[in-house]
């Protein structure tokens, strides 16, 4: 079909013409304030106790542990979890304690939840996302970052900017340890662990099954403390997490003591001795990782 | 985000139709792959505190001056000239930067204990102002206080007792200015600097002058030899009238100069895409144009201009300055400059223009066709810095209805000048030579002059005049949709259609020649390599 010339129809642009800056409305762009309102927080609360969590606790079964260690913390907090799957804001959301739960915000990559109205609309109604950058953390999501914080809203953001390609961690952005530093909020690290066998990245199927959610100890917000060194904290954080789970707690410690908490990046190998690296030879039939002996 | 500079677009396979201006109304006309469209900068940001900054200005002079307060005494004689209608254009959105300065002025007289004020318009041999212009430009609050007790006049250049002969200057040029300006202890001159060729010793020297005065640079050759009269520094127009401000200097007669500067932001809501870039066209401007196209085609030519000579321009202040003459206008300039100028290389063989609704002299008028010459050849031809967009020889092509109709009242000479000189010969020499005087002395159009709203019998040769330096570079002048006969008489070539107009100006510049279209307004100034 032809399209109607202009004026009837837009106008083609010359060659050579740089394109002016145009005020872009989704991506970062997309403003969120409407899904922190009373409606929305109504409509998602009904959502998550009506049909995320009986979903999430009757398909992928958390084990949630560490609770106790967030017993006093009061809102708002940065929760920094490792990230494999779709599966894992919905667990999150679930486990949370029920002070941080309806009062939540999700950082959700804005070149993939916020590329057109009707997906950010989605996301921001459901599990309160708000559009970050993946590679970094801009000016922009700093700033609504800190706003949010400042709101008593608390954050949960994927520090690796993504969802794993094989299951192993991907490095973490030290933006995510600067907003908790600049917003002078205790940094939570979380672990979540099964989802990646449950929803691994680029599966079309969710083959139920058990996961776990740990939660850390905040790391309360020290202003002398450089946020780069925060960052690499809050990474060897997780990685013990994932230790005390694959291990236990003593175990875990006391290799983190000693500086030998396995990498939660994996072992620095080709890809199939990575993927070989996470599936022991008696996984395959468990849904539950082996704890050793 | 900063504005956008001017820049030179050239038309590709891609690019959308052009605007193109066409008297009270516009169209979208396709150009010929190649031809450059001279784009003009987007408007300047406004000073978000004018009258402060006017404030500013007149406490903190430029040159040799000292601040205006101190300049006024109780006891002094002070004359307060003011531009008259014809700037800036479109005439400018409530409240009138006029009004802005000459508040300003007054309060500071006010404060000095100054009795003797007299508010002048300086309107040369233009036609005098009517109250609604003089209260539009100048407030009701200046207006209701001055008017009543005659206190504010318009200059009459045919008045004897009222002209002051201050001498000449050193190439033989009569000084004569308006008694009361003259005898002064003060004269405050209030500028608006719409176009390059605007203020400095020409504000006085020709505002304020009597024929007398103004014949010795409003002639054939001062404009010939002005290349252009947009720049100072290559205009024979401003050195003799540099020539007789420094004369009035001398004379004793004090100015303090107090000029500004407007942004283009020329087009008020929902105008605003004929500002606008087109390929930046939203549909709201889209179906704006659509419209507004559609509905002036309906509409007959009174309310097509009632519609038109209404729209107020949103333009912004973004400088003032007072004090000194020439340091002050040094200081303009740059200013306009600052918003106006576009880098053009090199010359084409076509200048193509579209012709706006307004000029200077048919403001609340019908643009009539002496005025369309006027326009085309003397000021946007003019419209450059270096050397004129088209090469000498070369073809300009205008877009204009060019009717064969005048406004009575404001421009009875005009009729006179278009039906027994025009038909006679159109060389501007010949044209000064042969008639000039007889129209310039005519007692009914002096009369008209003075007491009425008459152009003075004189003006429709200046206008001519104004375009003698393009007529005498130009090969071949074609309007584009205009009367036949109207245009046949100003001695041009009548085209129907733009393609047209383009085969018949390949008669004079041979084929596939370079086009230049230069879209305008908003104002823009070439600067061209």
């Amino acid at each position: 079909m032809r399209l109607p010339a202009f004026p009837w129809g837009a106008p083609t642009r010359p060659g050579g013409v740089p394109l002016p800056p145009v005020e872009r409305e989704t991506g970062v762009y997309y403003d969120t304030s409407w899904s922190r309102r009373y409606e929305a927080r109504l409509a998602r609360a009904l959502l998550l106790e009506g049909v995320t969590r009986p979903l999430v606790h009757t398909v992928i079964p958390p084990r949630v542990e560490g609770l106790d260690r967030i017993e006093g913390l009061e809102a708002p907090a940065v929760f920094a979890a490792n990230h494999n799957s779709h599966l894992d804001t919905p667990l999150i959301l679930s486990t949370l304690p029920r002070r941080f739960r309806h009062r939540t915000v999700v950082a959700g990559a804005a070149d993939y939840f916020f590329d057109t109205k009707w997906k950010a609309a989605v996301w921001s109604l459901t599990v309160a996302a708000v559009p970050i950058e993946r590679i970094r953390v801009s000016r922009r999501f700093l700033e609504l970052g800190m706003g949010l914080l400042a709101d008593g809203w608390s954050v949960v953001i994927y520090p690796e900017g993504g969802r794993s390609p094989d299951g192993w961690a991907q490095p973490f952005i030290a933006g995510v340890a600067y907003l908790a530093y600049r917003a002078r909020v205790p940094l939570v690290p979380l672990h979540i662990a099964g989802t990646s066998e449950a929803l691994p990245k680029g599966a079309r199927r969710l083959r139920p099954g058990r996961t776990a959610v740990t939660f850390g100890r905040p790391m309360p917000p020290d202003p002398d403390e450089d946020p780069r060194r925060l960052s690499a904290r809050l990474e060897a954080e997780v990685a013990a997490l994932a230790d005390e789970h694959a291990t236990d707690w003593w175990q875990a410690r006391r290799r983190a003591a000693a500086g030998a908490t396995p990498a939660l990046s994996g072992p620095d190998a080709p890809g199939w001795r990575r993927s070989w690296a996470r599936t022991p030879p008696s996984a395959a039939s468990r849904s539950w990782p082996h704890k050793g002996p | 985000m900063s504005p956008r500079p001017g820049f030179v677009l050239e038309v590709d396979r891609s690019s959308p139709p052009s605007l193109l201006w066409h008297g009270e109304g516009f169209r979208l006309e396709r150009l010929p792959v190649g031809t450059r469209v001279v784009h003009p900068p987007e408007p300047l940001a406004a000073i978000e505190e004018p009258d402060e900054a006017i404030r500013h200005a007149l406490e903190h002079p430029q040159g040799d001056s000292a601040p205006l307060s101190a300049l006024l005494r109780p006891g002094m004689r002070l004359t307060i000239a003011f531009d008259d209608v014809s700037l800036p254009l479109p005439p400018m959105r409530a409240p009138d930067v006029r009004q802005r300065v000459i508040e300003a002025v007054l309060d500071t007289a006010a404060a000095a204990g100054v009795d003797d004020v007299v508010l002048m318009a300086a309107l040369a041999l233009h036609r005098r102002m009517t109250e609604p212009e003089l209260r539009h430009a100048l407030g009701d609050r200046i207006y209701d206080a001055f008017a009543p007790h005659g206190l504010l006049v318009q200059h009459d250049a045919e008045d004897p007792s009222n002209l002051e002969h201050l001498g000449q200057t050193e190439m033989g040029e009569d000084v004569e200015i308006n008694k009361r300006a003259a005898t002064s202890d003060l004269i405050v001159y209030v500028n608006i600097n719409l176009v390059a060729m605007d203020g400095g010793h020409k504000s006085v020297a020709t505002g304020l002058a009597s024929y007398r005065s103004l014949r010795h640079h409003h002639n054939v050759h001062t404009m010939v030899h002005s290349r252009s009269f947009m720049d100072q520094e290559r205009s024979e127009l401003h050195s003799s009238n540099w020539r007789m401000g420094r004369h009035l200097a001398a004379s004793g007669v004090k100015v303090f100069q107090i000029e500004t500067t407007l942004n283009n932001d020329t087009f008020p809501d929902p105008f605003r895409f004929l500002s606008r870039r087109e390929w930046e066209w939203t549909a709201r401007d889209r179906a704006t144009y659509l419209a507004t196209t559609a509905g002036l085609a309906r509409a007959p030519d009174r309310v097509k201009r009632t519609i038109f000579q209404s729209m107020r321009a949103p333009v912004g202040l973004t400088s003032v300055q007072a004090g000194e003459v020439e340091a002050v206008h040094r200081l303009t300039t740059a200013n306009v400059y600052r918003q106006q100028l576009v880098e053009v290389e090199g010359q084409s063989d076509v200048l193509l223009m579209g012709l706006p609704y307004i000029c200077p002299y048919n403001v609340n008028s019908i643009m009539n066709p002496i005025l369309v010459m006027c326009l085309g050849l003397g000021y946007f031809f003019n419209l450059y810095r270096g050397k004129p967009l088209v090469r000498p020889g070369g073809a300009l092509i205008m877009s204009h209805p060019t009717p064969w109709a005048f406004d009575p009242v404001f421009h009875p000479s005009y009729i006179d000048f278009f039906e027994q000189v025009l038909a006679e010969t159109t060389d501007p020499a010949e044209i000064e030579e042969k008639y000039e005087q007889s129209f310039a002395t005519d007692p009914w159009y002096i009369h008209l002059y003075r007491t009425g709203h008459a152009y003075h019998g004189v003006h429709p040769f200046y206008m001519w005049y104004w375009g003698a330096h393009a007529l005498d570079h130009l090969g071949r002048v074609i309007i584009v949709g205009g009367d036949p006969a109207a245009v046949r008489r100003l001695g041009f070539k009548s085209a129907s259609t733009l393609p047209d107009a383009l085969e018949m100006a390949e008669d004079v510049v041979g084929r596939h020649p370079s086009i230049t279209y230069l879209r305008c307004p908003p104002l823009l100034m070439a600067d061209v390599r």
